[in-house]
């Protein structure tokens, strides 16, 4: 495309471009907002979550209400004649006994706190570490990236559930050493992803302009390209969530996860197992709440990821001009 | 190709290395002191000493480790994993007991779920948005929201547990094992329930795979000309795009399948089967550490040998990996 | 070597500047085994308030150059001087004070921009950076530059989607210049934009050029373009300079075999003229810059080439009857009025059905 001779146009003369219409300035928090408020099913699923958060909240408040603590056995006639657990409905004890006759409602809640301690935790501190490991390794490129690089695909490649075994087994079994041991093995996931776009974000020309200006190297990591790579990131650690929160679940189960009495919905399904399976209420209702958890957050995490989408723009736009219609 | 080849094989030796590297320190070097583990409750100072001395655990550390290093390597007269400190047993014998369980856990599981997970994914990907869409994906979140224990013992109560109390006893109850060699038929009649409780799970991942791999690739320009061709759907989904969206299954197949086959701990503990992960778990209870080191070098082994397989067969199947 | 008793001072000096790009091999540890020779020894020299064209073929190492100038990276060799200052070896923090006196502007404007970063911070990351200002004050001194390049103050919080390409390379103009820069390098500035907003775009920089004394270091590969806004310009072949000269005799009288291919090149609207001109077609391509022809580079594709071409490079100085700012790198410079369609039989038919006029 050439002019033979450039004709000096007056800047006032062509008409003002008008800006393009349609996202006006959103973040893309903002956009996952909007676009979760039409999703049902997204909004089912926080509300459950909400509902367990509060229930792992009012942990304490439950105690309190009912009269039994986590740990308290065979309190308030917990058992039955025979020593035996009581069914749920039985007088006080909305959830049943366990064969200890400690209140399993009670023990739910506290079972809460743990799994979504760990679980929130254990991907927080995985997602932190795996962004900066991530952004490191991709910006820098060259020996360093070698060296981060093989050291994710290494702990990808541990039989991890072994290792998490071995790890809690020396150095005896805690919720800290949970929260870590799961945080280890969740980080090189997302340390993956943030490494291949931080690799092909530093191609950009808008990080070239940023060197021109005279940024520095971590002003460039965290307030050009990070931005640049949150969407993909909040899909995985939404749905690390769950990983994380069945990971602590199974450790607790092999009874090397959060050690009873402390309540772990884990560590009361292996009690389940124990006493066999005639007292159905020892399991059912961790199982329920422990499945319950996890869906909501694989179906959020895939509610955000369709939100972040941008090819799904088109389902949200007649979502939204439904609810208009609907509205008007 | 060999180029590719060799990176592979480096970097997986040097994986291998890693990992023994890291069994050692916490083991040998961790603060804590495992003579007085194995010897267990009668502790005198003299068994000590004679522990110390039978284990070399007084050696200076770089010298337990170059021992230890020694013992790793597959070289007739170096390679030597020691015994178990329960039974006297060498540790490879336990663990050549052990494995031919996981092997036979792997394979049939295997074959379950690819079937299902395949099929399932298949399906949904040839009818989008319809209900056979929906109810994969609600599959799908099922699989993936579940632990395994849960599933098992789901499957246990009500398979076994139910059934038996009403007199239906068609289950085996959890701990019963036979061989292939003794009894083909009561081999799989034990391990139905442990097949369909590793399959179920992991089906829900390739059925979520194929679905979006087999969408990605009919959505592809040539799949297009297929059609306009004149092929029937069946065809074109079943003889062209198929076969180029296998791609990223088989190679996830090949990681799984090492995992099972290096131990499906958690599967193997609840329906009390006498494989690797079983093994070890108790071997870790009572702290058995030559147990324990073995089966972790050999479970590392499968994955990273699997590892390695893996990138070799994607850079075969898909040209461009070669070259990055 | 340049003349720098021409009028006006110099501001940017490059004497011999090479950029070689290595290229690796390896299972682990990479040897170099070649390298790209994109900028092979260029004198350049840019005296204040001018605006020097810098034009040529895509490859040609025009743009490796000026980033080179604007030390994007570390140059393989030569020596780069700024307003008398050495910039040849300096490492990036060194490097920043200097970056306020001289800023570039991107080819793309759909690239250059953050995607995910609000306009007034992009504007005003050159003021955050060097701590020029904060707050209100830079907020204040953002939209000032907003109204300067023609852009409405108000959309200050608005992400760079929502601007239309003419707009967004006004935004990096607005960047370039949040720094009162006295250098600026135009990388393509118009390349990516249609026509009419061309014009828009290239009257603005002309007006900051009046407004503020700006210098430019225009690279383009439109030569009309190149023709109107620059008061002198420089061919680059395969990483060298291969003529330099003031924008009016430059046109009016190339005398390199390469600029007269170009300039024949290009497309003229009177089609009287168009019949009539000399048109040269030169055969075979661009030869790759790993491995660049001995001697004068263009030999293998100038249809002047003689055997001294292949072994003797020649030396980019002034020829007879030229003035003092006109530098050719020629050993046979192309003579007035001299054809160079009619001179040997090393001419193609071009794919568009154009054939050289044979002599009679």
């Amino acid at each position: 495309m050439s002019l033979t001779t450039v004709q000096p146009v007056p800047a006032e003369v062509l008409p003002e471009e008008p800006a393009v219409k349609g996202i006006e300035g959103r973040t893309p928090l903002q956009l996952v907002f909007q676009r979760l408020r039409t999703d049902r099913v997204a909004l089912i699923s926080i509300i459950v979550i909400v509902l367990i958060v509060a229930l792992a909240v009012g942990a304490p408040l439950i105690a309190a209400i009912t009269g039994h603590g986590p740990t308290d056995a065979n309190v308030d006639n917990g058992t039955d004649a025979n020593g035996q657990p009581l069914p749920p409905g039985s007088a006080g004890y909305l959830l049943g006994t366990d064969n200890l006759g400690r209140d399993i409602l009670v023990r739910i809640a506290y079972g809460a706190r743990i799994s979504l301690l760990v679980g929130v935790l254990a991907t927080a501190i995985a997602t932190v570490f795996g962004m900066v490991i991530g952004l490191f390794a991709g910006y820098f490129g060259g020996w360093l990236d070698s060296i981060l690089a093989r050291i994710m695909d290494v702990v990808l490649s541990f039989p991890y559930v072994l290792f998490a075994i071995v790890l809690v087994s020396v150095f005896g079994s805690s919720v800290p050493l949970t929260i870590l041991v799961i945080a280890f093995f969740s980080f090189a996931a997302i340390g993956r992803i943030v490494r291949g776009q931080a690799l092909s974000q530093r191609e950009k020309e808008y990080v070239e302009a940023a060197h021109s200006l005279g940024a520095g190297n971590l002003r460039i990591m965290f307030i050009d390209i990070m931005p640049n790579l949150v969407a993909p990131v909040i899909v995985l650690a939404t749905l690390l969530i769950p990983t994380a929160i069945i990971f602590e679940a199974t450790l607790s189960f092999l009874g090397l996860g959060v050690v009873p009495p402390t309540p772990s919905w884990g560590n009361m399904l292996s009690d389940a197992e124990t006493v066999g399976f005639q007292a159905w209420w020892f399991y059912i209702f961790p199982m329920l709440f422990l499945l319950l958890t996890t869906l909501a957050f694989n179906l959020l995490g895939d509610a955000v990821r369709d939100a972040l989408d941008p090819r799904t723009e088109r389902i949200f736009a007649a979502r939204r001009k439904k609810a208009k219609a609907a509205a008007a | 190709m060999i180029r590719f080849l060799i990176r592979r094989i480096v970097l997986g030796l040097i994986t291998l290395w890693v990992i023994i590297t890291l069994v050692f320190i916490l083991y040998y070097a961790a603060p804590h002191d495992p003579a007085a583990q194995l010897a267990g409750r009668a502790v005198t100072p003299r068994l000590l000493q004679q522990i110390n001395r039978e284990y070399g655990f007084n050696l200076p550390i770089i010298v337990q480790y170059w021992n230890y290093l020694k013992r790793m390597v597959p070289w007739p007269g170096l390679f030597n994993l020691g015994t178990s400190n329960t039974n006297r047993l060498p540790v490879t014998e336990i663990i050549a007991q052990a494995v031919p369980i996981d092997i036979s856990l792997a394979v049939g599981s295997a074959i379950l779920w690819m079937v299902l997970g395949i099929s399932v994914g298949v399906l949904a990907a040839r009818r989008p948005r319809s209900i056979w869409d929906r109810g994969a994906t609600v599959f799908v979140l099922t699989g993936v929201s579940m632990p395994t224990f849960i599933l098992g013992l789901l499957l246990l109560y009500v398979f076994y547990y139910l059934l038996t109390i009403h007199g239906i006893a068609i289950f085996p109850k959890p701990g019963s094992w036979t061989p292939f060699t003794t009894n083909p038929l009561e081999w799989a009649h034990d391990l139905i329930l442990p097949w369909i409780t590793l399959a179920l799970i992991t089906a829900a991942t390739y059925s979520r795979l194929t679905r979006s791999s087999l969408l990605e690739t009919l959505g592809e320009d040539y799949i297009r000309t297929a059609r306009a061709k004149g092929l029937s759907e069946r065809r074109v989904v079943y003889r062209h795009a198929l076969r180029s969206s296998l791609t990223p299954i088989i190679t996830q197949f090949g990681i799984d399948l090492a995992t099972v086959m290096g131990g499906a701990i958690i599967t193997e503990s609840i329906f009390g089967l006498p494989g690797l992960g079983l093994t070890v778990v108790q071997a870790i209870q009572v702290q058995n550490l030559p147990v324990v080191i073995g089966i972790v070098l050999v479970a590392s082994f499968f994955v990273v040998a699997a590892n390695i397989v893996v990138d070799a067969l994607y850079a075969v199947l898909d040209p461009r990996v070669r070259v990055s | 070597m340049p003349d720098a008793t021409a009028s006006g001072e110099v501001l940017l000096r490059g004497e011999g500047i090479v950029k070689h790009f290595p290229i690796k091999q390896g299972i682990f540890f990479k040897r170099t085994v070649g390298s790209i020779r994109a900028v092979d020894g260029v004198d350049i020299e840019v005296r204040r308030g001018e605006t020097v064209g810098l034009v040529g073929e895509t490859g040609c190492g025009k743009s490796t150059l000026a980033r080179s100038v604007m030390r994007l990276y570390p140059i393989t060799d030569g020596k780069l001087t700024f307003e008398g200052h050495d910039l040849s070896k300096l490492s990036p923090s060194e490097m920043r004070p200097y970056r306020r006196g001289m800023q570039m502007i991107f080819q793309d404007p759909y690239g250059s921009l953050n995607p995910r970063r609000r306009v007034g911070s992009i504007i005003g990351d050159p003021l955050a950076i060097h701590k020029i200002a904060s707050g209100d004050q830079r907020k204040k001194r953002v939209q000032e530059l907003m109204e300067v390049v023609g852009l409405n103050p108000e959309h200050y919080n608005r992400f760079p989607a929502e601007f239309s390409g003419g707009q967004r390379q006004r935004i990096g103009v607005a960047r370039a210049l949040a720094l009162r820069p006295k250098l600026i390098v135009c990388d393509e500035p118009v390349s990516a934009l249609d026509v009419s907003i061309q014009a828009q775009i290239i009257n603005l920089l002309e007006d900051l050029q009046g407004e503020f004394g700006l210098t430019y270091l225009f690279i383009a590969h439109d030569l009309a373009v190149v023709q109107h806004v620059s008061d002198r310009v420089a061919v680059m072949y395969l990483g060298k300079i291969v003529e330099v000269a003031d924008v009016k005799d430059l046109y009016s009288t190339p005398r390199h075999p390469y600029t007269n291919a170009l300039l024949s090149a290009s497309v003229v609207a009177d089609p009287d003229k168009a019949r009539t001109r000399d048109r040269i077609i030169l055969s075979g391509d661009v030869p790759s810059p790993i491995n660049p022809p001995s001697g004068c580079r263009f030999h293998t594709r100038c249809p002047k080439a003689q055997p001294i071409c292949s072994t003797e490079e020649p030396p980019l100085v002034q020829r007879e009857g030229d003035g003092p700012n006109h530098l050719t790198a020629c050993h046979f410079p192309v003579a007035e009025g001299e054809k160079l369609a009619s001179q040997k039989a090393k001419i193609l038919h071009a794919v568009e059905g154009f054939l050289a006029e044979a002599p009679t």
